[in-house]
């Protein structure tokens, strides 16, 4: 019996077919949630917010989704330490929600990016990273018009102190350069990608690890960061 | 006595005039274009259904059927680019959706004027006076508009695109082609057809509220041409809202999948009319319709607004009475609004009521059939004058001295410039199906889900070709369109057609019209790709000015197994070795170099072979299956030169190439840049070579060993040369 991971269907995001494939293709168990359910079904242990353009992305990114209910009760059940990742524009979600710091703004260079790019491992061992070692490269797509991550310097030097820096923008060696628009096309401030909260356990990146997930589409880089969230959910406890 | 009432003493009420008058319309009737398409081949014995129907569709096995379709939204395009080209993709989605299925990918074919000036040595391409600065700089923020308007759109209603092609002329500046093509993958038993059937059962519209966006839209601006000061034409263009759109999918796949749905119709151009009279017309043969209960959003419109308005994201949905509440739920569910619009009845009559009026009483199948022209056809004078001139005699002898330079200036046509500026805009993985992405191979490839199926997806037609033959350009279209399918390892199963035209009225344009109608059926029949659907786009002039008669084809391929991801176009391993298959001759008629280098554009576009063609599309799909080929490319536009420098731009590594190798009877000047249909460049690990020219024996295709891939140029040309060639200066 393998723990269940919850797809929040929030009107207007588009992946959540692809992420319950990227969960059955490493033995997870998923299931959809309508966006106006006030709790998470029974079994739930991990949460995936799928992307897309929840609210068609009107006004700013995430920011009308976060009203949801069903966010509320992701809220609540992240701070009882339930494994969250929020990808792309779940990601926007959860910053706009305030579960995790800083915000994602136009890309630099205004315009929407389909693209592969190289990601970098920052932190391992959270309940996303815990199948891979930091230094690790990953090739995974991104999809975004609003992806450049963005904090008060504050915050970001507050987020690397306590190792909530999940994963940068990187060359294929691995190396970093903020300013280098080839591996950091969106701008993030310090090439960040993904972060996680104080606790760890709450999860966001731009990029799809569930378009990384099969080699007919080109990569599997992504099937280590699903596979750490389902086994984390089967597991249960970590966080 | 109401106005109403007098109107109807008179003659046609307001409303019912303005439903004749978007109805008959070119856009919706195809009043002039009908005659004509009935010889175009729609039979296959994998064809579920043909042209007429919301799209076609094509059984490829295990009860799935693709569900493909193409539409042009060209006038409103060039009127407001972003919107008009976002509606565009709206509108083809729901075309797949009406008969059931997901949209899950789209393509776009576009055409604009030049963005960038013509060489000095080609001082007037196509004899058009070149592009002038705000010329070019007004092409480049049509072309950034429809692409972000593609972009925008696609991306947020969540249907990816995969494929397409842009290519500029002068010929589009005042008119642009902005076509769209869409499919969906669907199971065969849940098929939706477009009638209203079943006394007493309900209509229901489901969606956005309607507006006064895009009233007339059909007859204002798809079925006229364009003046001076066309900026008054905004208001005819819809607005796009791609969030309603996604709720109305989703809402309306479940209403299909759970049954609930008797019947479907999108509406598109002409609105409620249009939705209302095709599936009375086409199931019990009458409805009730009252524009009371339609949602609007403004108060005051008067019914003929509310009948005629194209606001996008809607649909109409025909339920039994004991499923309304279910029904109801589920457009609850998705957020979709939904609405009791209307009864179906057997009356024969299609009558909508407004305020207690009646404000229209009539056949419905009136409006839907439409009306019928036989338009006279004459032969263009340019046509003779044309094409009895000889290219090569106005173009230079091409030396071994020179070709470096002629190539590395034809490099820097529009058209053969990088399009990843436009796809990197574009989801184009969205639903895990992209095997072969925009830019990485001849023709996009999406496997089934679920089966071990892939589908191949390539859209062609180049103006310049019909302009001087338009027989041979639309027949050159399903060639290219086929052999890229083929490149990538797929038979062709179907086509689709979007035929842009210029003013039917002129009886030169309805002759190239049927030229290329002739020109369509003779390769369809003769690659056995039957046309499942189409649609026909005239009064694509400006100022009187008619564009290059273009007819744009998407063909679809099934690669049945898929046995891996293909090989890819790039040359990328040093010491492969460099092959020609297919037979070159002297067609440099219509040709790129010829237009860009020269601003040529005479004599006659290439004939096709089609026994040749079908050899060497059966060639191309067996490389692939075998796995054969480090590269396949086909060679089109500009010839093999063009096509060797692109294999070596998409892998990074150059060739030495012997340029005598594979036409050596023929000039150099044509050796380099004919466009002598099926063609190829493949690169192959040596110990492979024999396999592949023994295969291109077996298919009777001929094949040459030109060259060895290896250093960092092709022809002397540097790739850091060709690359900065290639990138787009807009």
């Amino acid at each position: 019996m393998s723990g269940l991971v919850a797809i929040p269907i929030i009107p207007g995001v588009n992946c959540e077919h692809d992420v319950a494939h990227a969960i059955s293709l490493v033995g997870g168990e998923s299931a959809f949630v309508h966006h106006m359910e006030a709790t998470l079904p029974s079994g739930t242990q991990a949460v995936y917010i799928p992307g897309g353009f929840s609210y068609g992305d009107y006004l700013r990114a995430g920011a009308i989704a976060r009203f949801a209910p069903i966010v509320a009760a992701i809220g609540r059940a992240a701070a009882d330490g339930m494994p969250v990742l929020g990808v792309c524009n779940g990601f926007q979600i959860l910053c706009e929600a305030g579960l995790l710091p800083g915000a994602l703004a136009r890309n630099v260079g205004l315009r929407f990016l389909c693209q592969d790019v190289h990601l970098r491992v920052e932190t391992a061992g959270t309940p996303v990273t815990h199948r891979l070692k930091a230094g690790n490269v990953l090739r995974i797509p991104i999809n975004h018009g609003e992806g450049c991550y963005t904090a008060p310097t504050e915050t970001i030097d507050r987020l690397e102190a306590g190792n909530q820096v999940l994963l940068r923008y990187c060359r294929p060696d691995g190396t970093v350069d903020p300013d280098d628009r080839e591996s950091n096309p969106n701008g993030s401030l310090r090439s960040i990608a993904g972060v996680t909260n104080e606790a760890g356990n709450v999860a966001g990146m731009m990029p799809h690890p569930e378009r990384a997930s099969e080699s007919i589409l080109g990569s599997v880089d992504g099937l280590p960061i699903v596979e750490s969230l389902v086994k984390v959910s089967t597991t249960a406890g970590v966080a | 006595m109401s106005e109403q009432h007098l109107h109807r003493q008179l003659g046609l009420t307001d409303a019912e005039l303005a439903m004749y008058s978007v109805m008959w319309s070119e856009h919706c009737s195809y009043k002039s274009s009908r005659v004509h398409l009935g010889r175009l081949p729609s039979d296959g014995p994998q064809v579920v259904l043909g042209p007429g129907e919301n799209a076609g569709v094509v059984d490829i096995g295990d009860g799935l059927g693709v569900v493909v379709r193409i539409e042009s939204h060209n006038h409103p395009s060039y009127v407001e680019p972003y919107q008009g080209a976002a509606t565009g993709v709206g509108g083809i989605l729901r075309d797949i959706l009406t008969m059931g299925a997901r949209p899950t990918a789209c393509f776009d074919s576009l055409r604009f004027g030049l963005p960038v000036e013509a060489p000095a040595t080609a001082v007037a391409p196509s004899g058009d006076s070149g592009a002038a600065d705000d010329e070019t700089l007004r092409q480049r923020w049509l072309a950034n508009g429809v692409v972000s308007g593609i972009s925008g759109y696609g991306n947020a209603v969540g249907v990816p695109t995969v494929g397409g092609e842009i290519l500029f002329d002068p010929t589009y500046a005042g008119n642009p082609l902005v076509n769209v093509m869409a499919l969906g993958v669907m199971e065969l038993e849940h098929l939706q057809r477009a009638q209203a059937t079943g006394e007493g059962n309900i209509v229901l519209l489901i969606g956005a509220s309607t507006g006064r966006d895009g009233i007339g839209g059909v007859s204002v601006l798809a079925s006229s041409g364009f003046e001076a000061g066309d900026e008054e034409k905004r208001p005819s263009v819809q607005v796009g809202d791609p969030f309603e759109e996604k709720k109305l999918i989703e809402a309306c796949l479940e209403l299909f999948r759970s049954g609930l749905s008797v019947g479907a119709q999108d509406l598109g151009g002409a609105g409620l009319t249009c939705a209302t009279s095709e599936t009375a017309a086409g199931g019990s043969g009458g409805m009730d319709v009252d524009l009371d209960a339609v949602v609007l959003r403004e108060q005051g419109m008067p019914a003929f607004e509310i009948l005629t308005s194209e606001s996008q994201e809607r649909m109409l949905v025909v339920v039994e009475p004991g499923d309304l509440d279910a029904a109801l739920d589920v457009c609850a569910r998705w957020e979709a609004p939904a609405c009791v619009v209307g009864r179906v009845t057997d009356s024969g009559r299609l009558r909508v009521r407004q305020g207690g009026d009646v404000v229209c009483d009539v056949p419905p199948a009136s409006l839907a059939e439409g009306i019928r022209y036989d338009r006279p056809l004459a032969r263009p004078a340019r046509i003779d004058a044309l094409t009895a001139r000889d290219p090569s005699a106005e173009l230079p002898v091409v030396t071994e001295a020179t070709l470096r330079e002629e190539t590395s200036l034809l490099m820097t046509s529009p058209n053969l410039a990088s399009a990843e500026w436009a796809y990197r805009q574009y989801d184009h993985q969205l639903f895990l199906n992209t095997v072969v992405r925009p830019g990485e191979g001849d023709a996009a490839v999406l496997r089934v889900m679920g089966t071990d199926k892939a589908l191949a997806v390539a859209l062609d037609g180049v103006g310049r070709y019909g302009r001087l033959d338009p027989r041979r350009g639309a027949a050159l279209a399903v060639a290219e369109a086929s052999r890229n399918v083929s490149a990538v390892g797929a038979v062709p199963i179907a086509a689709v057609d979007c035929m842009n035209f210029g003013n039917p009225e002129k009886p030169e344009v309805m002759w190239e019209f049927s030229e290329a109608v002739d020109g369509l059926t003779e390769a369809c029949e003769a690659l056995g790709v039957p046309i499942v659907g189409g649609n026909v786009s005239f009064y694509n002039e400006t100022s009187g000015r008619d564009i290059d008669p273009t007819p744009i084809v998407g063909v679809v391929g099934l690669v049945d197994p898929l046995p891996g991801v293909p090989s890819g176009v790039g040359f990328e391993v040093l010491g492969d070795l460099v092959l020609v298959a297919g037979a070159t001759g002297v067609d440099l008629g219509g040709s790129e170099w010829a237009w860009w280098n020269y601003g040529v554009v005479c004599g006659s576009p290439p004939a096709v072979d089609w026994p040749a063609e079908r050899a060497h599309n059966a060639f191309l799909a067996d490389v692939q299956r075998a796995g054969l080929a480090r590269s396949v490319h086909d060679v089109s536009l500009g010839g093999v030169a063009v096509c060797l420098c692109e294999c070596a731009l998409a892998g990074g590594v150059g060739a030495v190439v012997d340029t005598t190798a594979w036409a050596p009877a023929i000039s150099l000047s044509a050796a380099l840049f004919s466009e002598t249909s099926g063609r190829s460049v493949l690169s192959v690990p040596p110990g492979a070579a024999e396999a592949i020219e023994h295969l291109a024996q077996t298919h009777g295709v001929p094949i040459f060993r030109v060259g060895e891939v290896g250093g960092d140029s092709i022809f002397g040309i540097p790739l850091a040369d060709l690359e900065s060639a290639v990138t787009p200066r807009w």
